[in-house]
């Protein structure tokens, strides 16, 4: 796709309704931007503690498989509210995002984290693989989400 | 108090925070990466003491392995917020937001006291099957929520739509946020 296609796009999705009828309001965007911060703490804390067994810093009498599991209802649910609130604070400002490099470091960052939860670092571990592998597994895990949720709020500051 | 920030606001280290240009975005940025710490871990202590995850292990150990995390992310977070707040000390003083969240952090403040003086009592005492009482998971319950609402106000305190600077706002509004407004010089201003 040529690049005047992506932001004919962009401003495609900066028209739709839901991102009109957000700008149109005072209170929506910032109630809904709060609700994507709570879903980024639910998420977080999975991470934290999940990727913090990997790397063996906590909970180490504990099975990393049974930690991870414990911890993975609620990283759906941080993710899950995050998606849901993500997307319509996009399309209220689908044109910035599109010239803000923090948006696009969070994108990349984004779906090669969820690639990397969902198929490589889940997997293995609830496999119960040991390994010096581990906690390389959960320093990446780590180092992708915190860029995720870093690089998200600067988009703010652009 | 107005004096204190005003002062604050004056000395140094305020106006370059305020001033830098990648300084505060950093500060903030790291703010929120401690909520993830305290709020995300408490989450799981919490929830703990509802039955709902970590079944295996007992609250006491629970709570011995989580809880320092827990208290290392509040303090970092304490600290970075602390610093958010110097930066802007008169405007973050007089803020809604930022008042709503102090009076709300108090409460769960007392809620935590509550829990943890009769966690001490009672807890020894457990293993991973006990029985909680449910008042303890009242308590639980209401931390999760308090402390969501902490983190929406603390969101807001970035919107200016009760500042001081932006008059007139209805009487109470100027009360909750000690707001000194001259009314004179804005009837003065109506007249013409």
């Amino acid at each position: 796709m040529e690049s005047n296609q992506i932001i004919e796009l962009f401003y495609f999705f900066e028209d739709s309704f839901i991102g009109q009828y957000i700008r149109d309001s005072t209170w929506l965007f910032p109630i809904i931007e709060s609700f994507h911060l709570l879903g980024l703490a639910v998420l977080g804390g999975s991470v934290v503690l999940g990727d913090f067994r990997l790397m063996g810093f906590i909970l180490k009498t504990e099975k990393i498989s049974y930690v991870v599991r414990q911890t993975r209802t609620w990283f759906k649910f941080g993710f899950y509210l995050l998606v849901l609130t993500g997307v319509p604070l996009f399309l209220s400002e689908a044109v910035k995002c599109y010239y803000s490099r923090a948006f696009w470091i969070k994108m990349v960052c984004l779906v090669i984290g969820i690639a990397f939860t969902f198929l490589v670092r889940n997997p293995l571990v609830l496999k119960n693989q040991e390994g010096k592998l581990i906690p390389l597994l959960g320093f990446s895990s780590f180092f992708l989400w915190t860029v995720v949720a870093a690089s998200g709020r600067w988009i703010g500051f652009s | 108090m107005l004096n204190f920030v005003e002062w604050l606001a004056t000395t140094k280290w305020s106006i370059a925070l305020h001033e830098s240009l990648y300084l505060y975005p950093w500060i903030e940025s790291s703010h929120v990466l401690f909520i993830c710490f305290f709020f995300g871990t408490l989450i799981f202590v919490d929830l703990r003491l509802t039955g709902k995850v970590f079944g295996d292990l007992s609250i006491a150990e629970m709570n011995k392995k989580i809880l320092p995390l827990t208290i290392i992310g509040f303090c970092l977070m304490s600290l970075t917020g602390l610093l958010l707040f110097y930066a802007i000390p008169i405007r973050n003083y007089q803020n809604i937001f930022f008042r709503i969240k102090i009076f709300l952090i108090l409460v769960a403040g007392l809620n935590a006291l509550f829990f943890h003086k009769r966690m001490s009592k009672e807890a020894k005492n457990w293993d991973k099957d006990s029985l909680i009482p449910t008042t303890m998971k009242v308590s639980a319950v209401a931390s999760l929520f308090i402390w969501s609402l902490v983190i929406i106000s603390g969101r807001l305190i970035a919107y200016n739509w009760f500042d001081c600077d932006r008059q007139p706002q209805t009487e109470w509004i100027n009360f909750l946020t000690s707001c000194v407004v001259e009314y004179q010089l804005y009837e003065e201003i109506d007249g013409i």
